[in-house]
């Protein structure tokens, strides 16, 4: 006895998912392959214009630009997030929680919220220069917001947790039984590290990696509202190009290349993966 | 060792808190730019309620919020069943797929749906952001729903089913009952997901329905709101309350 229940569930699953999932991609992809056009966005004829355009000086610059701040987001967010998610992970199970629902609280409040709430922070008479002042550490408010450093400092608030929670979920399966072996062996801290925790822990650092650097570059509101009105972001040259210039088929080979370069970080860490599973061998 | 590992989540937490503490304390500020405490007040809250744009843009977001997780939950479970229990031709490919959507960058979500309705020729507004705001809620609430459908003692089902159920009445009556708490946490993850973006709502959202963190962004764009800072207290408030249900909810869904 065949009911009809399950037909039904398959085939509303693989009609949303197609829909909703491959088509925009492939619409996006056939977007940026066209000319653009004031009435109806774009037409034909095909053309590869819109990618030439990209490598435009203008064009070059944001995007170096862009991958420089997403490169230093990530690194800060390592430098912090790593320390943090190995303390975490030797903590008893109860402070675990309590250490992990403290990070989950700010990240389910809304990031916009955030941005503007690291803008009182960091304002020329915002509390950070105020206390600097009062310390003596400084002599006049030092100018931190509509700088680099303020929308790397904005970035880095958002996306630590999605360093966090990957490099936790790996380092929290070590076994810590192989640091004390080292250790008897006559293995100094530097050494341990390097040579035992590192090695082990590399998916975790490239699965935060991955999810912190390219959505980094999308996060156009935070350059807004803490990097003044220069275009910073690759996320503010395709929010101007789609809402502002109204050029589709250069803001869809903008983010072309984006998914480019998500997918080729994909394929490294499955490759990362691989090589660590044949390293342990046979289990 | 110890103290430098109390020293170091004290930093890191103040970094993270210290922000949001401000924000609150601006929110009772009677100084308009919170560039000092000058006393206690509750009137940036009655100016919050006075602004017709900005309650209005509330009520979409929070209609949104509620439809979309609804939904989301909905569809996500009919997907986590049909990826936990059946076998069929293009499973895997679906399953990438939606785990591309789970890891793709909001901005490209965002203008890849942006160009599906305009193809589609759906008016940009309320329905274009119901349909964005499902599909980026989607992948979260499967993986939650079919983390709870794995854990499942098969028995049950083969006992359902040895009593002659269908597979509409073995999901119906055995399988949906089981997975309440899963489809709570999927249903306050969605909601917050939904109320927090800003990425792809400005782009799939038309001028006739403003959501709120879009009309956020547009005033502190220009300068200091205080009717902002309340606002963003009360979401603060919001999401703390739902940060303490899904713990509630994850408790339950340990203890068996």
């Amino acid at each position: 006895m065949e009911s009809k229940t399950r037909p039904a569930v398959i085939g509303l699953v693989a009609l949303w998912l197609v829909v909703f999932g491959v088509l925009p991609i492939l619409l996006l992809l056939g977007a940026s392959v066209l000319t653009q056009d004031p009435a109806h966005f774009v037409r034909l004829p095909l053309s590869l214009d819109a990618y030439r355009q990209l490598l435009e000086p203008a064009y070059l610059q944001v995007m170096l630009r862009s991958l420089k701040l997403a490169l230093i987001t990530v690194a800060l967010c390592l430098l912090v997030g790593y320390p943090f998610a190995w303390f975490t992970a030797r903590l008893p199970a109860g402070w675990k929680t309590t250490i992990l629902v403290l990070l989950m609280i700010p990240f389910w409040t809304n990031s916009l919220v955030r941005t503007y709430a690291i803008r009182t922070l960091l304002g020329t008479q915002g509390l950070l220069n105020k206390a600097l002042l009062a310390l003596g550490v400084i002599d006049a408010p030092l100018q931190l917001i509509y700088t680099d450093l303020a929308v790397v400092l904005g970035l880095f608030y958002l996306m630590l947790p999605f360093m966090i929670l990957p490099l936790y979920a790996n380092l929290d399966k070590f076994d810590y039984r192989l640091v004390e072996a080292g250790r008897d062996l006559g293995a100094g801290f530097a050494r341990i590290f390097v040579k035992i925790v590192w090695p082990l822990s590399l998916p975790g650092v490239f699965a935060g990696c991955i999810l912190v650097f390219v959505p980094t570059m999308g996060l156009f509101y935070v350059a807004t509202l803490l990097g003044g009105a220069r275009q910073l972001l690759v996320g503010n040259l395709i929010q101007q190009q789609f809402l502002n210039a109204r050029n589709w088929p250069a803001g869809s080979a903008t983010s072309v290349v984006l998914i480019l370069l998500m997918a080729l970080m994909l394929a490294a860490y499955r490759l990362l993966l691989r090589r660590a599973a044949t390293a342990r061998g046979p289990q | 060792m110890k103290g430098l590992r109390l020293l170091f989540f004290c930093g890191v937490f103040c970094y993270l808190y210290l922000p949001i503490v401000i924000l609150v304390g601006n929110a009772f500020n009677l100084n308009r730019y919170g560039l000092r405490w000058d006393g206690f007040t509750g009137k940036w809250f009655v100016a919050m309620w006075n602004n017709p744009g900005l309650m209005e843009a509330a009520r979409h977001s929070l209609v949104i919020a509620f439809a979309a997780a609804s939904l989301a939950t909905a569809i996500g479970a009919l997907a986590a069943i049909a990826f936990t229990r059946y076998r069929f031709p293009g499973r895997r490919l679906l399953q990438g797929t939606m785990m591309t959507l789970m890891m793709a960058p909001d901005i490209i979500l965002a203008i890849a749906l942006l160009v599906l309705f305009v193809a589609l020729g759906i008016a940009l507004g309320f329905w274009s952001l119901l349909l964005a705001h499902i599909t980026f809620c989607l992948p979260f609430a499967v993986v939650t729903i079919a983390a709870r459908l794995e854990g499942f003692d098969p028995h049950l089902l083969d006992a359902a089913r040895d009593l002659g159920a269908s597979e509409g009445r073995l999901l119906w009556r055995v399988v949906l009952p089981l997975l309440r708490p899963a489809l709570i946490s999927s249903w306050l993850l969605s909601f917050t997901l939904s109320l927090d973006d800003v990425i792809v709502s400005s782009f799939v959202t038309g001028p006739a329905y403003d959501v709120l963190p879009l009309k956020i962004f547009s005033m502190v764009k220009v300068g200091v709101k205080p009717e902002v800072n309340a606002l963003a207290t009360i979401m603060v408030g919001l999401s703390l309350i739902l940060v303490i249900l899904s713990q509630l909810f994850h408790k339950e869904k340990n203890t068996p």
